[in-house]
């Protein structure tokens, strides 16, 4: 007793905390600090850490530069496929290009670690931002609306994650703001985890701005407003038949129509240097004509948002050989990214002109066609699509050519009209195959490419692929279309140079090992084949 | 009470063998409780002794025991004739340094070895521990290269940690130091002059170090510096070393001829062009002959009751790569005067040290030896006049290729990288003897340990290496303060059939590092990137660690013969929230000291035999950087980090991890020794086995999904266990006033499993990857798994063809499904060694003296990653990569980092040192003295690794074990020293 009189007395500095940080019942008192926080969830789309370029990372388990979210889930979307190889040593990296990758894969769990990672900051967000918490808080009236939009928006962002769950894994671990932090959370299947992000799509499409609802499309550069809710339902509606067996092409014509008729345009004028689709991908593209056309882009800053991943990534790593680095505005080549020459003969079929903006990025100095090794960065031609100059041929604002200003194009509008197009051509109902014909030869015409007289549904594969590549979507295009794991196969396909048919299974990644270990609730689980 | 009449006084004198009064000395009569220690004069007086026949033993640590047969007479004072002390002869008698104390050696009952300074290892010794650099068993001291001042790594035991520090505690004096490093200095210990130490002593099993509870699990390594004696006359001693140190070996890369004719057979046209035409060896462009110079004075001795110490040290180390130097300024001032008669016993210490390091460019070591050597050093073609006029790889547009390697002499002439750091380490000790009750004793401790590292950098705008960023004028700035207040009472009575020892005491230390924060700028000293202030708006970042502990120890000793040991210790931090801040480590020992048995006791060929039963638990709290993992904060992110919405920029606020339930790491200990010497006290030595089994890790692991605010954490999961025996012999060949021979040797085998590392035993965990390699980004080849030794190296099993040859890119396929993918990987060998092996002789004839000391790791493997870089890499954008020669026999044209032919068995026996000393005694005057002394350091390494250097440790923020990156070489040393004592 004595001694415990003696402790109590003496080890109240044993309470140490720090003045560089603040804890929950301070940041969340005060609405500004509320905002910062909103932000950090849309940040995490485009940094690494709260570093910047790298330092005081998100997610460990992986080389920090890796794990950006932007970076794991474009990989998983684009090397798998025809659109591109990435010939680095890097761990198991060469697996993820020859679709021979295993649940011990350090890219598949990034991508899923990542994943996870942003659906625990929204929930964490969420759950602080309760009505009760801000009444308790003193945030009341019109700042505790303003206050239920950042809560709106972290629900979208949430959704949005959850639907890339549903689109690489299938089923995983769930839980939302409800969940008791520190518990193990229980597993959802993914037909579950489809139904939990269309309800909250639509309670989210449901409410009213004034009552805390998302902003109306295009209020606020970057946020995540109405039109990113219409536009994530279409494509959970347009792939519903491969995510739960159950087609809802009606819905997905609903929500197009939706987005259709919100106020965005194709990017259509040219400048001296770019033509209007390569400007879609240029250091400016959040103040030029593209920002009409981008519905949700994820910012990058050469100064302010730094990272190894996103943009940095995307730019440096299509550079290399005999391409210039000066010319795409940035200090050096990765030599990373090369199309495989399937994909090459997509882009340069007979339905395209040979001016077809989308075309003209082909760089073919010094590459072979044919993609035979992964590692030689020879093998393939280029596609310097992202650019760290603007539209009329300025560097971006890093001086030193490190990290671009370019912003990704989550979700654009060419994107929404493909998608109403082949939601129409599926069967939906609300639009008319007319319309859908005008939608494709819209965005065709706009890169110079002449009007098609009719449009079938492997046509609308093909325009998606020569519209959108490298964009993040080809996957989920080809298996859509039954093509991706057999039916039609591409250089290195399966560990072989001509490409062969892989088992059905590959079509899911797997639930990576650690996750398993980590949470028993997820023993037996695993997706099949792994 | 006896009548006063059968009683009589004893009295006398106890001195040294210089005939000054020695005071605290214990002098009892046997087979009672009356006794007394001498004040300071050397004087004692006993009352009240029982009349007739007794046995006065007189006793004190660090000289031999006299027992002396006395008759008292009856109301009568006896004058015992003075009785000098001989410091002991034995090993036994000897004062080791424990916890919170000194103990004779022979009273100890835990694993503790000390080493002081008459056999410390010699030469050019520059940092502390270099002076036990093998003369400790279970210790392994691997330093991260040959700059000066660089990092070491000591594991004691094998370490008992994963994720949290695994280095010991080092209590310099009396003062826990800190060990976090600061900027500016890759070494803390480095700012020490080992000049100053007298004694290193190592706490090995937890029933010593238990004491320490809270970070006590990796050891507790005591340092001791030197002080003056009472009675001692004004002795004056400088020293001086002046060394030369020589590459003592060059990475094997390809020379120009080779590398032009690789080329030329592999290389593609675009690089074929870029060959040149010079042959230029980078790494002799790189290195030069290092000199040193390390110069002490010391002046010592006592002014009446004032012993004192006071010394100067001035280092001047060159290190081998150009431009690359350490100056290190050292005081020190020890005051230990004996107050009151003896009862006072004060000790201030104050050490200081002022280090300027030029760091020059260590990059430049990897560099060479993948620079183009077909390639000049400087060059006055006009493209490259920009650059300074070295030569550098350019874009065919004539850019700067801002990924190749750059230019190694360009990397180091172009740099100015320097820093100051000062450290002062002092403590006051007071111990009282307090009046009218025999026995007890109070002993207060404060003391500190600050440390300043400044530093800048200075890049000109011109070298290729800040070349797109303008260069840099940069600095940085950190302040380390610790502050020490400790205070334990202890109470000494014969109690029973033995002596009683009973300790209990307060710590509190408080450990603050704030580091600051500028702009960085440009080399022009404009700002590249403005300063991010902090949450609260400030440009200093704070981290606080406080630490309180509540000890006590127990020792009771019968008879010289049954030793028990008992501590505990309750250990607050502040890492932990409140209510798990505490954690509490008992420990228990026993020895028997069979020869104060009567069966051994007359035997004069068993001179000692003592058996150590030990076991304790220890505590480790360190998670290095992360002083608050169970806090629930958010981060606000760096101005390059911010957030775009709207036209505003946001600084982001992010929840980070945190873990409210995390809390202390436990190591339970378990130990068995012997302690042994024969052949009348020249054989003597100990065995030691021992069980470590640490449970809670504190382990940064993969989180499930969603549990937590990140993927991994810092959490308390797995269990790790090191077993292993220690043995060291020591063997007095020869001991006569001419010629003494002794040899001793140390031998340690330790075994490291780890045995669970998650919360649930699930098949399908590999274990965590660990070790990261260079090449491609991210790679590691190491991993951590439940039923392997940590650090195992995790590889593909390389394929070969009939004639040995390694076949590219073919592996075995060890699960038999076909494919070859990473579940294929195995894990083979560990770069920890089995065996540590340590010895060396010392030879005196006459005035001359030989030593040497050798070290050997036995069963540590290395994963050579120059040799499994050198393939011939055809994908590299218009710039050359030199190579091992290795790609000349496996001409592999494509990256094979995970094949298990790069892990080389790098056992090794290396001469650290050998010296040749002659005294040339009272040569120049009476009562002077002169010693010259020659010396190699690193004299030769037996070994079949095909590396520089097969010893690895890389140091850094995130060091690795057994990756071989290419290593800054060890030099060979040769030292020229002289000795002046008056």
């Amino acid at each position: 007793a004595g001694l415990t009189a003696l402790s109590t007395g003496c080890t109240k500095d044993l309470d140490q905390v720090p003045d560089y940080s603040a804890n929950a019942e301070v940041v969340y008192s005060d609405p500004a600090q509320i905002q910062q926080v909103l932000a950090r969830l849309y940040a995490t789309y485009a940094v690494s850490g709260q570093q910047g370029p790298s330092g005081q990372a998100d997610i460990s388990g992986i080389d920090e530069g890796f794990s950006n979210y932007i970076r794991v889930y474009w990989q998983l979307q684009e090397i798998t496929t025809d659109e591109a190889v990435l010939g680095w040593n890097d761990g198991n990296l060469p697996s993820i290009n020859t679709m021979t990758w295993n649940a011990d894969n350090e890219f598949v769990r990034a991508t899923y670690d990542r994943i996870y990672y942003q659906i625990g900051l929204c929930n964490e967000f969420i759950r602080q931002t309760t009505d009760a918490n801000l009444a308790s808080r003193g945030i009341t009236g019109a700042t505790a609306t303003t206050v239920k939009q950042y809560r709106s928006e972290a629900r979208l962002l949430r959704a949005m994650s959850y639907w890339h769950i549903v689109d690489l894994f299938g089923g995983g671990p769930f839980a939302t703001e409800a969940d008791v932090l520190g518990t193990l959370p229980q597993y959802k299947t993914r037909a579950e985890i489809f139904a939990y992000v269309e309800s909250e799509l639509k309670a989210l499409d449901g409410t009213d701005a004034s009552n805390g609802g998302l902003l109306a499309p295009k209020a606020v550069y970057a946020r995540a407003d109405q039109a990113v809710c219409w536009t994530l339902l279409t494509k959970l509606y347009l792939n519903a038949q491969v995510y739960t067996g159950t087609p809802r092409y009606t819905d997905a014509v609903t929500y197009a129509n939706k987005v259709l008729a919100a106020n965005y345009q194709l990017c259509t004028t040219p400048s001296a240097q770019f033509s209007a689709y390569q400007k879609l991908f240029l250091a400016d593209n959040n103040t030029s004509e593209a920002r009409n056309e981008i519905i949700f882009p994820i910012a990058f800053d050469g100064t302010r948002t730094r990272g190894y991943g996103g943009m940095t990534y995307l730019v440096h790593g299509a550079v290399g050989g005999t391409l210039s680095p000066a010319t795409i505005g940035i200090n050096s080549g990765w030599g990373g990214f090369r199309a495989r020459q399937q994909f090459t003969a997509l882009l340069t079929n007979n339905t395209t002109s040979t001016s077809d903006a989308r075309r003209s990025i082909l760089y073919t100095s010094g590459q072979r066609l044919n993609v035979d090794t992964l590692t030689a960065f020879r093998n393939g031609y280029l596609l310097p699509k992202y650019k760290n100059v603007t539209s009329t041929g300025v560097k971006g604002s890093d001086a030193a050519g490190d990290f671009p200003d370019t912003d990704f194009p989550m979700f654009r509008l060419a994107d929404v009209k493909l998608m109403y197009a082949e939601a129409v051509l599926r069967g939906g109902t609300g639009g008319t195959a007319g319309t859908a014909l005008d939608q494709v030869n819209e965005v065709r015409r706009r890169s110079g490419s002449a009007n098609l007289s009719a449009v079938a549904l492997n046509d609308i594969l093909d325009e998606r692929a020569r519209e959108l590549y490298w964009e993040g979507h080809r996957r989920t295009d080809l298996i859509r279309f039954g093509r991706y794991t057999t039916g039609y196969n591409w250089a290195l396909k399966g560990g072989v140079n001509s490409g062969r048919d892989v088992d059905a299974t590959r079509a899911l990644f797997p639930i990576p090992n650690t996750d398993i270990v980590a949470n028993p609730n997820l023993q037996g689980k695993q997706n099949p084949g792994y | 009470a006896w009548a006063q009449a059968t009683t009589g006084t004893v009295t006398g004198r106890v001195t040294d063998t210089k005939n000054e009064g020695i005071p605290g000395v214990t002098v009892v009569i046997e087979g009672t409780q009356l006794g007394s220690s001498t004040d300071v004069d050397g004087n004692y007086t006993i009352s009240n002794v029982p009349a007739g026949g007794r046995v006065l033993v007189i006793s004190f640590v660090g000289y031999t025991t006299v027992r002396q047969q006395i008759a008292v007479g009856e109301g009568k004072t006896l004058t015992v004739p003075a009785q000098a002390l001989s410091e002991s002869a034995t090993q036994l008698g000897e004062a080791v340094v424990v916890g919170y104390g000194t103990q004779r050696r022979q009273d100890l009952t835990g694993a503790v070895e000390q080493i002081s300074s008459k056999s410390f290892v010699k030469g050019q010794v520059t940092n502390p521990e270099q002076l036990v650099q093998g003369k400790v068993a279970g210790v392994q001291i691997t330093d991260a290269g040959g700059a000066p001042g660089a990092a070491t790594q000591i594991l004691i035991r094998g370490g008992s940690s994963l994720s949290a520090s695994n280095a010991p505690l080092i209590i310099i004096d009396g003062v826990p130091v800190d060990n976090t490093g600061i900027s500016g200095a890759t070494n803390p210990l480095s700012l020490i002059n080992p000049n100053d130490i007298e004694s290193i002593t190592v706490l090995k099993d937890a029933s010593s170090t238990a004491i320490y509870g809270v970070r006590a699990s990796n050891g507790v390594i005591l340092v001791t510096t030197k002080r003056g004696v009472i009675g001692d006359k004004v002795q004056v001693t400088a020293s001086t070393q002046q060394s030369v140190a020589t590459v003592a070996k060059y990475s094997n890369v390809l020379n120009a001829d080779q590398f032009r004719s690789l080329v030329n057979t592999y290389g593609t046209t675009g690089q074929r062009a870029v060959l040149g035409t010079a042959n230029t060896d980078w790494q002799r462009e790189i290195y030069r002959p290092a000199y040193s110079a390390d110069n002490n004075v010391s002046v010592s001795g006592a002014a009446g009751n004032l012993p004192y110490r006071a010394s100067v040290g001035y280092l001047s180390q060159q290190g081998l790569l150009k431009r690359n130097d350490l100056t290190r300024y050292t005081g020190s001032l020890s005051l230990t005067p004996v107050l009151f008669k003896g009862s006072l016993r004060v000790a201030l210490n104050l050490k200081g040290s002022w280090v300027d390091n030029n760091f020059s460019n260590q990059g430049a070591v990897g560099a060479a030896t993948s620079f183009d050597p077909t390639q000049p050093v400087r060059s006055t073609a006009s493209q490259y006049s920009v650059f300074g006029g070295y030569y550098e790889s350019l874009n065919p547009d004539g850019s700067l290729n801002t990924l190749a390697v750059r230019n190694p002499v360009a990397l180091y002439d172009l740099r100015r990288d320097r820093s100051t750091v000062k450290r002062s380490i002092g403590n006051l000790t007071l111990d009282y003897k307090i009046p009218f009750v025999p026995g007890l004793s109070a002993n207060v401790n404060v003391g500190y340990d600050v440390q300043r590292g400044r530093g800048t950098t200075f890049i000109p705008a011109n070298a290729a290496d800040s070349y797109v960023r303008n260069g840099q004028n940069n600095f940085y700035s950190q302040d380390l303060n610790n502050y020490l207040l400790e205070a334990y009472g202890k109470y000494e009575r014969t109690l029973g059939p033995g002596r009683l020892e009973f300790l209990a005491g307060y710590s509190y230390q408080k450990f603050e590092n704030r580091s600051y924060v500028f702009d960085d700028r440009r080399a022009d000293g404009s700002i590249y990137n403005p300063v991010a202030l902090s949450y609260s708006g400030q440009s200093t970042y704070l981290n606080t660690n406080v630490l309180i502990g509540f000890y006590s120890r127990l020792n009771y000793n019968i008879a010289d013969k049954y030793l028990f040991t008992g501590t505990f210790r309750a250990d607050g931090t502040s890492r932990f929230a409140p209510g798990r801040q505490f954690g509490y480590f008992p420990s228990g020992a026993f020895a028997w000291r069979l020869k104060g048995e009567e069966f051994l006791k007359n035997s004069s060929a068993i001179s000692d035999l003592k058996l150590r039963l030990g076991y304790g638990q220890t505590g480790q709290q360190d998670l290095g950087g992360s002083y608050y993992p169970f806090l629930a904060n958010l981060s606000l992110s760096n101005l390059t980090a911010q957030y775009q919405l709207g036209n505003t920029f946001y600084r982001t606020l992010r929840a980070d991890q945190y873990n409210p339930n995390i809390t202390w790491e436990t190591t339970t200990t378990y130990n068995v020794g012997l302690d042994y010497g024969f052949l009348g006290g020249r054989l003597y030595g100990s065995v030691d086995f021992y069980k470590r089994d640490t449970k809670d890790l504190l382990n940064f692991v993969q989180v499930a999904a969603l549990q937590g605010l990140s993927n991994y954490g810092n959490f308390n999961v797995g269990s790790l266990t090191n077993k292993g025996v220690e043995i060291v012999t020591n063997l007095d060949v020869v001991k006569t006033d001419k010629l003494s021979i002794t040899v001793n040797a140390n031998a340690t085998y330790n075994q490291n499993r780890i045995t669970k590392l998650t919360n649930s035993d699930s098949p399908n965990d590999i274990g965590q990857l660990t070790g990261g390699i260079s090449g491609g980004v991210g790679n590691t080849i190491q991993v951590n798994s439940v039923g392997y030794s940590a650090q195992s190296f995790y590889v593909y099993q390389q394929a070969y063809d009939t004639n040995g040859k390694p076949l590219e890119g073919v592996y075995v396929d060890r699960n038999g499904d076909g494919t070859i993918n990473s579940s294929d990987r195995y894990r083979y060998k560990s770069a920890r060694p089995n065996w540590i092996l340590g010895g060396g002789a010392n030879a005196t004839y006459k005035g001359f003296n030989l030593a040497f000391t050798l070290r050997a790791n036995l069963g540590n493997y290395v994963y050579n990653n120059v040799r499994a870089s050198s393939f011939y890499d055809a994908s590299t954008n218009n710039f050359l990569v030199n190579r091992n020669r290795e790609v000349l026999s496996s001409g592999f044209t494509s990256a094979q980092y995970f094949s298990d032919y790069f892990v080389e068995n790098a056992s090794f026996l290396r001469m650290q040192n050998a010296t040749l000393g002659y005294n040339f005694g009272e040569l120049l005057k009476k009562g002077t003295n002169l010693g010259l002394s020659v010396a190699v350091q690193n004299v030769f390494v037996i070994t079949n690794y095909k590396g520089i250097d097969p010893e690895i440790f890389s140091g850094g923020a995130n060091p690795t074990i057994g990756i071989d990156q290419t290593i800054y070489p060890r030099p060979r040393t040769f030292t020229v020293g002289l000795n002046l004592g008056f």
